[in-house]
């Protein structure tokens, strides 16, 4: 990528990231490079089992301890592959920050909400008395909840997805990490709350001015948030540029594909829609 | 990590079936046989590991026992399971008001103390392993139907077997199609734990003596025997009480092995 | 594209008037839905757009009798559905069948293909009815056929196939009973978008060629767009708006409808 040369020394630096399993038999992330600066915004896309998910996990080092990892990590500069448990965990919900798809499984059933969120400030930060309470409350109330005291007092299970996904986004903001990395924050919301919500991390990026890796399916989500995009499948980066040009010429048949299945509006009602196969005919050919 | 569970677990179960099997032909000594002239002996060759307070051989006295162990455990879960099962499938599937009273019922049992329901089948019949088996199996029925029923209600929500309903599939197929093969595995897991603790409580209830009656040997029954010479010979109590603790920890691995192997969400990120 | 039937007094294959659903009761009492009327033509493709929550999810089951109305009338082919006993819906459970949003739940996992796509042809209430194929084996290489699965794919676990196959199973299933009316319950929005158009395409060519009534409920007005030609737009339960799709996609009327539309994340061009 062309754009640490503009901004100076990455945030993040990913070489050659390989990820194989069953003792290297099944190989699923190969050779990834790529470099996020301070401030930028990368998207990942491609189809489900393409790598994308993989890629993130192995970056917050977070795959099962069955997965090869091989290739380099640097955060500002040092190596992430090989760190212990210990360190990373100091990196992770401070500097480096994960928002899921799920966002009832990434929330304790058991504990208040604004109690979790000021765990994760507890966590990483020392002793501030009193302080950390108005923090929750005003962190809260800054992804768009409205009442963030009731809000706070709640238990996930008495929120609504929308809701529960905002306190997963305040819970990965309240350290001001360096680097959000969302994977799929929205699939699993309604329409209209997948826009609050995706306007919401807009705002929020902005105002911290932290970097993202944003990894979706959906070519129409990421544009929202995203200014460059690289492009997966089969676990290799295979296309990758500012979104503008990637999706208004795109040059590899697959990326081709992926835009076009995205513009339904520019199709006739009712006639037959382009297909990925229509651009780029993978190994596996056939329906999918 | 998750094979290291299941293969203990197998491993230990083994240990005690092997033991019971080979009893069946051959014990080094007979089991029964009272020899005032080899009391409270060591352990030695002809020994392996020695004699009780009655001249008994402690090795082939264990070894019978975990026949003893092995039916309790058969007989109770097997009553538990064929009850409890179609009781909570049952109660899952056709839920309502119907649903709501077994299931109250079944809390009320659940409430109610094993050992209560053990004492008042051996007064009204006498102690035997029989009444023990009863008693521990009706104990664990309301486990099985609640594992049954919970499984049996997650089932009932999933769109197949609402596309099922839709074309007409009537109750019985959805039952036999549908429920059972999803909920097999987790009573399976249930059977294994509810195992380990029928013969936990079997070893409880002989040690009371409200279980299987003299000289049929158990590990319960020589704890009570190793009681009298608790500071004089400990070891007594050391080789039953390591049976009982090699059985339940065997069962108890082999659940959470099985669960662990059939829990498709593992299996799910596993893939 | 079928055309809209224009005369009124045409009886549709549905007709649903003032139906109300209310779950629970006292202070826990939920209008799941309030108050809907429609009509659904035959060879028409109904779309019903809304949100989590909106009532489309408890409206179609109850159009396929899988729930009951507390309230109002749906007569499926000038038959009053509401009332009757499952025994006696067998016209109903032949002629229509669905489609649900997620294939991972909407396939038993412990089943072969075979006999997933077979189910509704084994059901007690569909055996020996005139309209239902009899040749299992045939009838299962032929739906199979239809949405372009290999017939290889009927020996196979639903878990051995992509999201957008195990759709195709679901829709081969729907389809095993030659039925006259399909719902789709959000058939697309758990799938990739790239799959997404190739389900697309399947449910346009097999609604066209076997001539089906489609009932398709989405909360994309866009894939809305693309497949049906009325579409109603619903909102806590009621219909806010209803009509020609192309109408009310390029003029909406209702506010909720409008922010729907701005909602789609739409690329950049």
């Amino acid at each position: 990528m062309s754009t640490t040369a503009l901004t100076g020394a990455p945030l993040l630096a990913v070489r050659d990231l390989s990820v194989a399993f069953d003792r290297g038999r099944r190989r699923v992330l190969h050779q990834v490079s790529f470099d996020i600066a301070p401030g930028q915004r990368l998207g990942l896309i491609g189809e489900s089992g393409s790598g994308k998910s993989l890629t993130a996990l192995a970056v917050m080092g977070l795959l099962p301890d069955s997965a090869e990892v091989t290739g380099s990590v640097r955060w500002r500069g040092a190596e992430l592959l090989g760190q212990g448990e210990r360190a990373l965990a100091r990196l992770r919900g401070s500097e480096l920050a994960m928002i899921f798809q799920e966002p009832m499984t990434a929330l304790d059933p058991t504990m208040k909400v604004g109690r979790q969120v000021a765990e994760v400030r507890r966590l990483h930060r020392s002793a501030e008395p009193g302080r950390v309470r108005p923090l929750v409350l005003a962190m809260l109330s800054s992804v768009g909840l409205p009442d963030p005291v009731r809000i706070a007092d709640s238990f996930p299970h008495q929120l609504s997805g929308g809701q529960r996904q905002r306190v997963v986004t305040a819970m990965a903001l309240v350290n001001s990490p360096d680097l959000l990395i969302c994977d799929e924050p929205t699939t699993a919301l309604d329409v209209t709350v997948q826009a609050r919500v995706l306007a919401l991390i807009d705002q929020a990026l902005t105002r911290e001015q932290a970097a993202c890796l944003f990894i979706s399916h959906d070519l129409a989500v990421v544009a929202q948030v995203c200014s460059n995009v690289l492009v997966m499948l089969d676990g290799r980066v295979v296309d990758g540029g500012p979104v503008d040009r990637l999706f208004r010429a795109p040059e590899h048949p697959y990326t081709a594909g992926l835009v076009a299945t995205a513009r339904l509006d520019l199709v006739e009602p009712g006639s037959r829609l382009p297909v990925i196969g229509d651009f780029y005919a993978s190994g596996a050919a056939g329906p999918q | 990590m998750r094979r290291v569970t299941l293969l203990a677990g197998v491993a230990l179960v083994s240990v005690v079936v092997l033991l019971a099997l080979v009893s069946f032909v051959w014990t080094p000594y007979d089991p029964v046989r009272v020899d005032p002239s080899a009391r409270l002996l060591g352990p030695s060759a002809a020994h392996w590991l020695g004699t009780d307070g009655f001249g008994i051989d402690i090795a082939s006295r264990i070894m019978v026992a975990a026949q003893t162990c092995l039916l309790v455990g058969v007989i109770a879960v097997g009553i538990a399971a064929l009850v409890g099962v179609p009781i909570g499938i049952g109660s899952g599937l056709l839920g309502g008001w119907f649903s709501e009273v077994v299931m109250r019922v079944t809390d009320v049992l659940y409430a109610f103390p094993a050992l209560l329901l053990a004492i008042l089948l051996a007064a009204a019949f006498g102690a035997s392993t029989w009444t023990a088996m009863i008693a521990i199996g009706i104990a664990t029925i309301p486990a099985f139907a609640r594992v049954a029923r919970a499984g049996t209600v997650q089932v009932m929500a999933s769109d197949y077997v609402l596309a099922a309903r839709s074309c007409g599939t009537g109750r019985a197929a959805i039952a036999g199609r549908h429920i059972l093969p999803n909920v097999a595995p987790v009573v399976g897991v249930q059977a294994s734990v509810a195992f380990g603790i029928a013969i936990l409580a079997e070893a409880a209830l002989s040690y009371l003596g409200l279980a299987t009656p003299p000289p049929t040997p158990t590990w319960g029954r020589m704890l009570r025997d190793a009681q009298t010479y608790l500071f004089t010979e400990p070891s007594l109590a050391l080789w039953p009480g390591l049976a009982i603790a090699v059985a339940v920890l065997g069962f108890n691995l082999l659940g959470d092995g099985l669960r662990d192997l059939l829990d498709p969400k593992l299996r799910e990120q596993a893939r | 594209m079928t055309s809209i039937p224009s005369d009124r007094a045409e009886p549709g294959v549905y007709e649903v008037r003032d139906v109300t659903r209310i779950f629970g009761h006292g202070d826990r009492r939920v209008e799941g839905v309030a108050g809907v009327s429609l009509t659904v033509h035959s060879g028409e493709r109904y779309g019903v757009v809304g949100e989590s929550g909106s009532g489309k999810s408890t409206l179609i089951r109850m159009l396929a009798a899988l729930d009951r109305p507390s309230s109002g009338r749906i007569e499926f082919q000038g038959r009053s559905i509401g009332e009757l006993p499952d025994a006696r819906l067998g016209f109903l459970r032949s002629a229509v069948q669905l489609v649900f949003q997620d294939p991972r739940s909407s396939l038993n996992p412990r089943m072969k293909v075979a006999d997933i796509v077979t189910e509704p042809l084994r059901s007690r209430l569909l055996r020996g009815r005139t309209d239902v194929p009899t040749d299992r084996s045939r009838r299962l290489a032929e739906v199979l056929d239809a949405v372009g699965l290999p017939a290889s794919a009927a020996r196979r676990y639903p878990h051995e196939f992509s999201g957008g196959q195990r759709q195709r199973i679901a829709i081969a299933r729907a389809l095993a009973p030659n039925p006259q009316v399909l719902i789709a319950d959000e058939p697309v929005s758990a799938l990739d978008v790239s799959v997404r158009a190739q389900v697309l395409n399947l449910l346009n060519d097999l609604v066209r060629d076997a001539q089906l009534t489609l009932i398709f409920v989405s909360h994309d007005l866009t894939v809305v767009r693309h497949i049906c030609d009325t579409v109603a737009v619903m909102q806590a339960g009621r219909i806010v708006e209803s009509g020609p799709t192309a109408q009310v996609y390029a003029r909406p009327q209702a506010d909720y409808t409008r922010r729907l539309l701005a909602s789609i994340p739409t690329l950049p061009s």
